[in-house]
C-alpha cells in the first residue's frame, strides 16, 4: 500500500473551522500594546516640526516614535536603501506614517494619534505617471533588453502601427492585512512573527532598523491570510515599528493595519504606460517591435527594478519577433511605493504584447487568433524562432500543443460562428471571444535568489520534523512539501509535523516568490531527506543484511529490493540508527542550475523553464452601459506531474479570477491631493462569486514528453502564470467591442470597467479609431 | 482559547445583559453597546471570526444570528458581525464557526468546504461556512449565498463546487435544526445601556423624547460602518429592529405595506414576484448579509442618493408613512426628500412603512456599477410606463438614483413623453433631454459623461426589452 498521497491543503481542516491561527490572533488572550500611524494629509510636504506631547500624555499611551527614536538605520529599503522606517524631514505620499503611537490597546492608540500634531510645508506633488515622465522624474536609470536593429527592421517592413497604452494598477486585497508582533525575550533576542513572505528580509530589516546584528533577531511567519507579492517587502516595516515599539517600551507589541490604512499605505500592482511600435507583413508576421514601458514606481524604489525587468522579458510572451528593442524607466511620483504582485510586472509585459499582436491581427483583418498563432516560438526551429530577445533558448515548449487541444477543447471554430449569428441578430448586445496563450519564466531574474534550505529532524519514535525556508500564504506551499517529505522518505505524510517558517530554522531564505516555492525548497527538502536515507540505508542494510545500494524506503517500512517480504518498521530503523549513534537531522540545500544574468546588457539565461498554459474567454458586452458578462472561460494549462492536483488547480482558478479582476472591475483612483479614494472595499471591487462563470472549465495539460528541467518530481510552478490567463477576458471584450462597428483598431482601457467598455464601443461605432497608422518615432 | 466552552463559566447575574452565543448564556453588561460583535468576539479570543475590512463589505466576519418570521419559525440568518452593534445583540442568539464541529467531526457545510479544497489562506473561510451554514438549514443555497463574501484566492469555483454539494443534502435533525425548533430558556431584551429596544411604536416614540440627542437605529447596516469608524455618537439609541409593528409586510388587491424595519430579506421572501421592480433592485442590493439586516426604513432614513430602494419607490408611485410625536402622516415618496441626505422627516418621527400601490404598469429596475454583484450604483434607474391601445404614452415614471443630491424624477422627460408613440424620433428626443436632465458629479465610480448618458440609455434599455 502506497502512503496516503496529499490531496488537499494542509490546513483545510483548521480552515473551516476557525481554527486556523493567524499572526495577529497569536497574543490572545494575554494582550499585548497595540501601534497606531500618525498619517500625512499631504502627498508630498516638509515635516516643519512633530509635537507628540499631547498624545504622549494621554492615558494609556506608553510611547510615541517618531524618526528621532530609531537606534539603526532608519531605512526599510529592500533593495535601495531610499526608504525612510519614518521620515524624518519629508513626506513622500498621501498618508504615510509620520510618527507612530504605542498604547494599551488599538483604540487608544488611535484617539492618542489623532492628538499628535504635525507642522507640515505642503510641496509640489506628482500623482501621475503621465506627469512624472513629462518631468522626467525616474527613480532609477533606464534599462533595455534588445536584439538585432528594430529601427532599421521597422523601416523596411511591410506595415507599421504604432500606439500607447495605460494599464491600471491592483491592490492585492489579501483578506488579512498587513500583522506583526514583536517581543524582545529574556536574553534581549527580537523575536519577531510577521505575516511575510520573506522572513529573511524582515529579519534583515528589524535588525538594521534597531541597529542589531542578524543573529539577535529571528522572524517567524505563520500562515498568512493571503499575500500575493504585498507581503514580499511591504511587510518588513510593519514588522519593524512593532519591533522598535517592542524595543523602546520593553514590552510585547502588535499591529495589525485596518484594511483602509493598509490600502492607503502598501504598495500595488505597478500602473505602466507602454509605447510600441510594430512592423510585421502581410501574413501578420512580426518583423520588429520597439516597446518603451514605463512603471509607476511610487515614491521609493522597493522591487521596481525587477518588476520592470519582468515586465520587458515578457512583453514576447510566446511569440517570436526577430528584432526587437525594449526600453524601461521607473517613474517617481508620491504615491506609495509599488511592489511584487502575482506576475511580477509579467502581466503588464504580456498585455503590451498582445496588445500589439491584436492591432496587427485588425489592421489586416484577419483574425487576431490566426495571427497569434503564426508568430509562435518555435522550438528547435531554424533561423533563431526558439530563441528569445534576451538569449534564452525556448525548450520544452509545450504553447502549440496546448493551444491546438484548447481550440479543440473549447470548441473554438464553432463558438465563433454561433458568436457572429448572435451579433447579426442582436441590436444591443455583442459577444466576443478570445484565446491567449501565456508563456512564463521560472525563477528569480536575480540569480542569487535561486537557492533554498531545509531542515529535517527525524526523532527516535521515527516521527518526522519538518522546515524549510518557504512561507504559507494560501498557496499550499505546505502541503507540497509534506508531499515531496513523504515521497522521498517512504512514510506516510501523517508522521511528518511541518514547522511554522523561522529564520533560526533555515537562514538566509529567499522570499517566496516568483512561483519559485516549489521548485526551490521541494529540492531543498528532497535533498536533506536522500541525506537522511543515505544514514539510515546503512543502518538498515546492516539490518537486513543486503547491500545499502538494495535498501528500499517505502509505505512506511525499510526492506532490501530482493526480499520486500521482510519488512522493518521505519521507526525501528530509526532507532537503531539512534543506537549507533547516526545523526537524525539533516539540512538541505538546493540552487537552480545554469541560470545567469547580466541585467546591465539584458542578456542571460534567467528562467530555468517557462510554464505555459492558454485560455479561451467567451463575453456578453451591453451596448447601452458597457456592462459585460463572462459566458465561459476555458482553461489549459501545463503543472507537468502535479504534486497536489487540487492545489493546483486552484492556484489556476483563483488566479484566473484575480487577472480578471486587475483587467476589468478593480480601479485604484486618487483625489487631486493624492489621497486613496478607492480605499476599502465598498469602493474598490474584487470579483465576487458573481462575476465567475458558472461555466468554468479547467485542464490540466498533460505534456507527451520528458520535459528537459530537473524540477521537484516533474511538478511545474503554478503561483503566478495563471493570473495572465485572464488575458483572454480583455480579449474577449475587444473582440466583442469590436462587433460594434468595422474599424481596423480597437481600444480599450485596462482596466475595462462599464464606463471604459461603453467608451470603446462609442468610439468603434463612431468609427472614431479608424485613424490610418502614421509611422513616426515614438516620442519620449 | 476556542469554542464558547470558556465563555460559560462567565456568572451570571440576575437581569444582566445577555445574549446567547453558541448555546451558553453570556453576559454583556460590562461592554459599550456601540462595540461590534466582532471586536467583542476578538477581545474573548473567539478568533475564528476574521476581519476583512470592518465595512460590512467583505464577510470574513459572518455569523448566524436566530431570527424568527412572520409565522414564528426560527432561522439562522448570515450576517456581518462588524455591523452588528452588542446592543443589538441582547436577547438574541448567536452562532459562531467555532460551534460548528463537534470535536474532530465537521458539520457537513465544513466538510462540503474541505472536500472541494475551498480554502487556500482560509482568512475568508470561516465567513464563507457561517453563509453556507445559514443557506444549508434554510434552504437556499446558491450562488446568493455568498455573494457577500470576498475570497482572493480560490476564484470561488470550489466554493460554488461545495455550494451544489450541498444543495443535494438534507439538514435532518442535528442540532443545530433541533436547536432552531426548541424554544431555548428565554433571555430578555434588555436594554444595555443607553441602547434600548422598543418593542412598541409609542414607546420608542416616548424614549426619543425623553433622550435628547439620541437616534433612531434599525439595521445598522449603514450606522453599523460608522460606528465601527468610531464616527457616528449619540446620547442614546432606540432600536426598531424589535417593533413587530414596524416589520409586517401585507399585500392586498390596492397596495403592498412593507414596515419600515422589515428587512430586506424578508421582503425578497415573502413578496417574490408581486412586485417584479422591487425584486429586480433587490436582486443588486448590497449582499445577503446585509440584506439580513437592512431595511426600507434604513434606507429612507439615511436617505442616501444613492440608496437603490428610493428610485423604485418613485417610480412606483409609492407613499411613506411616519409617525411622531404629533401623529401619523402619509406623503408621497417623491415629497419626502429635499436635499442631500436631507428629508421632510422630523427628528423624532420615525417611519413607519412604504405602501406601494397594485398598477398594470409595466416596470423594470437597472442598476449599473464597476461591479454587478454588491456594489454602489454609479446610476440606478427604475422606470414605469403606461401605454394605450394606439400605442401613446398615458403613464410614466423615469425614477433615478446616483445622478444628483437626491433621488430623483425625470419630471421634465416624462411631461415630454405623455401622449406620445415611443417611436424612434420620440427615443430619440427623450434620450436627448434624458442625457441633460441632470448634472449628476464625476467621483471615482464613474465620470458625469458616463452617468449623463446612463440616464438615457437604461430608458431606452427599459423600452428595448419592455415596449417594443
Amino acid at each position: 500500500m502506497k502512503p496516503a498521497p496529499v490531496s488537499r491543503h494542509e490546513s483545510a481542516v483548521g480552515h473551516v473551522s476557525g481554527r486556523a491561527v493567524y499572526t495577529d490572533e497569536q497574543h490572545l488572550p494575554l494582550g499585548m500594546l497595540s501601534v497606531f500611524p500618525v498619517q500625512a494629509p499631504h502627498a508630498h510636504a516638509r515635516i516643519l516640526a512633530i509635537d507628540v506631547a499631547a498624545a504622549g500624555a494621554m492615558p494609556g499611551v506608553r510611547a510615541v516614535l517618531t524618526a528621532a527614536d530609531i537606534p539603526g538605520e532608519n531605512d526599510s529599503g529592500p533593495i535601495v536603501h531610499d526608504e525612510a522606517l519614518i521620515p524624518r524631514d519629508r513626506v513622500q505620499f498621501h498618508g504615510q506614517a509620520v510618527a507612530w503611537v504605542v498604547a494599551v490597546d488599538e483604540a487608544c492608540a488611535a484617539a492618542a494619534a489623532a492628538r499628535v500634531e504635525v507642522r507640515y510645508e505642503p510641496l509640489e506633488a506628482c500623482l501621475e505617471l503621465a506627469e512624472a515622465i513629462r518631468q522626467q522624474a525616474w527613480l532609477r536609470p533606464p534599462v533595455a533588453v534588445s536584439r538585432g536593429n528594430a529601427d532599421a527592421a521597422l523601416a523596411a517592413a511591410t506595415h507599421r502601427l504604432h500606439g500607447e497604452i495605460a494599464i491600471g494598477g491592483q491592490d492585492h486585497f489579501y483578506l488579512e492585512t498587513q500583522a506583526s508582533w514583536a517581543q524582545i525575550d529574556s536574553e534581549g533576542i527580537v523575536q519577531v512573527t510577521s505575516s511575510t513572505q520573506h522572513p529573511t528580509e524582515t529579519q534583515i530589516i528589524v535588525a538594521r532598523v534597531l541597529g542589531l546584528p542578524a543573529n539577535r533577531v529571528v522572524c517567524r511567519s505563520l500562515r498568512m491570510g493571503g499575500g500575493f507579492g504585498g507581503k514580499e517587502t511591504q511587510a518588513n516595516p510593519y514588522a519593524a515599528v512593532a519591533a522598535l515599539a517592542a524595543q523602546a517600551t520593553g514590552c510585547p507589541v502588535r499591529i495589525k493595519l485596518p484594511r483602509s490604512i493598509d490600502m492607503q499605505m502598501t504598495g500595488k500592482r505597478h500602473p505602466f504606460l507602454a509605447r510600441y511600435e510594430v512592423g510585421f507583413d502581410d501574413d501578420g508576421l512580426l518583423a520588429a517591435i520597439r516597446v518603451q514601458l514605463f512603471a509607476d514606481g511610487g515614491w521609493s524604489t522597493d522591487l521596481s527594478p525587477p518588476v520592470l525587468m519582468r515586465a520587458m522579458v515578457h512583453v514576447d510572451n510566446a511569440y517570436f519577433c526577430p528584432h526587437v528593442h525594449v526600453e524601461g524607466l521607473i517613474a517617481k511620483t508620491h504615491l506609495p511605493s509599488n511592489t511584487a504582485f502575482r506576475g511580477f510586472g509579467g502581466p503588464q509585459g504580456m498585455l503590451v504584447g498582445e496588445e500589439i499582436l491584436d492591432r496587427v491581427a485588425r489592421h489586416l483583418g484577419l483574425r487576431p487568433e490566426t495571427v497569434r498563432e503564426r508568430n509562435f516560438y518555435a522550438e528547435g526551429a531554424e533561423g533563431g524562432r526558439n530563441l528569445t530577445p534576451y538569449g534564452q533558448v525556448i525548450r520544452d515548449f509545450a504553447i502549440p500543443q496546448i493551444w491546438r487541444r484548447l481550440v479543440q477543447s473549447s470548441d473554438f471554430e464553432a463558438r465563433r460562428r454561433e458568436i457572429e449569428d448572435f451579433n447579426a441578430s442582436h441590436a444591443h448586445a455583442r459577444r466576443g471571444i478570445a484565446i491567449t496563450p501565456v508563456k512564463f519564466g521560472i525563477s528569480f531574474n536575480k540569480t542569487e535568489y535561486n537557492q533554498a534550505g531545509a531542515l529535517v529532524h527525524i526523532y527516535t519514535d521515527g516521527s518526522v520534523q519538518l522546515n524549510h525556508g518557504g512561507t504559507e500564504m494560501g498557496q499550499g506551499l505546505h502541503s507540497k512539501m509534506l508531499a515531496v517529505a513523504s515521497r522521498t522518505l517512504g512514510i506516510d505524510v501523517a508522521g511528518i509535523q511541518i514547522m511554522v517558517t523561522s529564520t533560526d530554522k533555515v537562514p538566509n531564505t529567499s522570499a517566496t516568490a516568483a512561483s519559485s516555492g516549489s521548485d526551490l525548497n521541494g529540492q531543498a527538502v528532497r535533498a536533506a531527506c536522500e541525506t537522511l536515507l543515505g544514514r539510515l540505508a546503512q543502518v538498515a542494510a546492516g539490518l537486513l543484511g543486503c547491500a545499502v545500494e538494495a535498501v528500499v524506503f517505502a509505505d512506511d517500512a525499510v526492506f532490501a529490493a530482493s526480499a520486500p517480504d521482510v519488512r522493518l518498521r521505519f521507526a525501528d530503523v530509526v532507532q537503531a540508527a539512534y543506537n549507533a549513534r547516526v545523526s537524525l537531522s539533516a539540512t538541505g540545500y538546493y540552487r537552480t542550475p545554469g541560470l545567469s544574468w547580466d541585467a546591465q546588457a539584458g542578456r542571460g539565461q534567467p528562467f530555468y523553464y517557462f510554464a505555459c498554459g492558454a485560455a479561451v474567454s467567451e463575453v456578453e458586452v451591453c451596448a447601452f452601459t458597457g456592462v459585460h458578462r463572462v459566458r465561459r472561460i476555458d482553461v489549459l494549462h501545463d503543472v507537468g506531474d502535479s504534486l497536489v492536483e487540487a492545489i493546483d488547480r486552484g492556484q489556476i482558478e483563483g488566479g484566473f479570477v484575480q487577472g480578471m479582476g486587475w483587467l476589468t472591475c478593480e480601479e485604484l483612483r486618487w483625489d487631486a491631493q493624492g489621497r486613496l479614494l478607492t480605499d476599502a472595499p465598498s469602493t474598490y471591487k474584487i470579483p465576487t462569486i458573481g462575476e465567475v462563470p458558472e461555466d468554468f472549465r479547467v485542464e490540466l495539460h498533460r505534456s507527451e514528453r520528458v520535459p528537459t528541467a530537473q524540477v521537484i518530481y516533474g511538478s511545474k510552478a503554478v503561483g503566478e502564470p495563471p493570473l495572465m490567463l485572464a488575458l483572454s477576458i480583455r480579449e474577449a471584450l475587444r473582440d466583442a467591442v469590436a462587433a460594434f462597428g468595422k474599424t481596423a483598431r480597437v481600444d480599450l482601457a485596462s482596466p475595462a470597467t462599464p464606463e471604459a467598455i461603453f467608451r470603446a464601443i462609442a468610439a468603434v461605432r463612431a468609427g472614431v479609431a479608424d485613424r490610418p497608422a502614421a509611422a513616426s518615432a515614438i516620442p519620449v | 482559547m476556542h469554542g464558547g466552552s470558556a465563555l460559560r463559566y462567565i456568572p451570571l447575574m440576575h437581569n444582566e445583559v445577555a445574549f446567547r452565543l453558541n448555546g451558553a448564556k453570556v453576559a454583556l453588561t460590562d461592554s459599550p453597546p456601540t462595540e461590534s460583535l466582532l471586536r467583542w468576539l476578538k477581545r474573548h479570543a473567539l478568533t475564528g471570526t476574521k476581519e476583512g475590512c470592518a465595512d460590512g463589505d467583505c464577510g470574513a466576519c459572518t455569523v448566524a444570528i436566530v431570527e424568527a418570521d412572520a409565522a414564528g419559525q426560527r432561522h439562522y440568518r448570515a450576517v456581518n458581525s462588524c455591523l452588528l452593534p452588542l446592543g443589538a445583540l441582547s436577547g438574541r442568539e448567536v452562532v459562531t464557526v467555532e460551534h460548528l464541529a463537534d470535536g474532530a467531526d465537521l458539520h457537513p457545510v465544513q466538510r462540503a468546504l474541505v472536500e472541494a479544497s475551498g480554502s487556500q489562506c482560509g482568512y475568508c473561510t470561516p465567513g464563507f461556512v457561517m453563509s453556507l451554514f445559514a443557506g444549508f438549514y434554510a434552504g437556499e443555497l446558491d450562488d446568493a449565498t455568498t455573494e457577500g463574501n470576498l475570497c482572493r484566492c480560490t476564484g470561488y469555483a470550489p466554493i460554488r463546487r461545495a455550494t451544489r454539494a450541498l444543495c443535494g443534502m438534507q439538514p435532518g435533525r442535528d442540532r443545530f435544526a433541533a436547536a432552531l425548533q426548541g424554544a431555548p430558556e428565554p433571555c430578555p431584551a434588555t436594554a444595555l445601556g443607553k441602547y434600548f429596544l422598543p418593542t412598541e411604536i409609542a414607546t420608542a416614540i416616548a424614549l426619543k423624547r425623553a433622550h435628547p440627542g439620541s437616534r433612531w437605529i434599525a439595521g445598522a447596516t449603514d450606522l453599523g460602518v460608522e460606528l465601527s469608524r468610531g464616527r457616528a455618537d449619540a446620547t442614546a439609541w432606540i432600536a426598531l429592529d424589535r417593533i413587530d409593528a414596524l416589520r409586517r409586510i401585507s399585500a392586498d388587491e390596492d397596495e403592498t405595506v412593507i414596515g419600515a424595519a422589515a428587512s430586506l430579506a424578508s421582503i425578497e421572501r415573502t413578496l417574490g414576484g408581486r412586485i417584479p421592480a422591487l425584486d429586480q433592485m433587490l436582486r443588486w442590493f448590497a449582499a445577503r448579509q446585509v440584506r439580513n439586516r437592512a431595511t426600507f426604513g434604513g434606507n429612507l432614513g439615511t436617505a442616501s442618493p444613492i440608496g437603490d430602494l428610493l428610485p423604485v419607490l418613485l417610480a412606483l408611485d409609492a407613499r411613506i408613512e411616519l409617525e411622531g410625536p404629533g401623529g401619523r402622516r402619509m406623503l408621497a415618496a417623491e415629497d419626502y426628500f429635499t436635499g442631500y441626505r436631507e428629508t421632510v422627516r422630523e427628528e423624532d418621527e420615525l417611519i413607519v412603512a412604504v405602501r406601494i400601490p397594485v398598477r398594470g404598469w409595466r416596470t423594470a429596475a437597472y442598476k449599473v456599477a464597476k461591479r454587478q454583484s454588491d456594489d454602489i450604483s454609479i446610476v440606478a434607474a427604475v422606470f414605469a410606463l403606461g401605454l394605450d391601445d394606439a400605442g401613446r404614452v398615458v403613464h410614466v415614471r423615469l425614477a433615478y438614483g446616483g445622478v444628483a443630491a437626491m433621488p430623483l424624477r425625470a419630471r421634465a422627460v416624462e411631461d415630454f413623453l405623455l401622449g406620445r408613440r415611443l417611436d424612434e424620433t420620440t427615443l430619440t428626443q427623450a434620450a436627448g433631454l434624458l442625457g441633460e436632465a441632470f448634472t449628476p458629479l464625476s467621483d471615482h465610480r464613474a465620470g458625469a459623461d458616463y452617468r449623463r448618458a446612463l440616464c438615457a440609455n437604461l430608458f431606452l434599455q427599459f423600452v428595448a426589452e419592455h415596449a417594443s
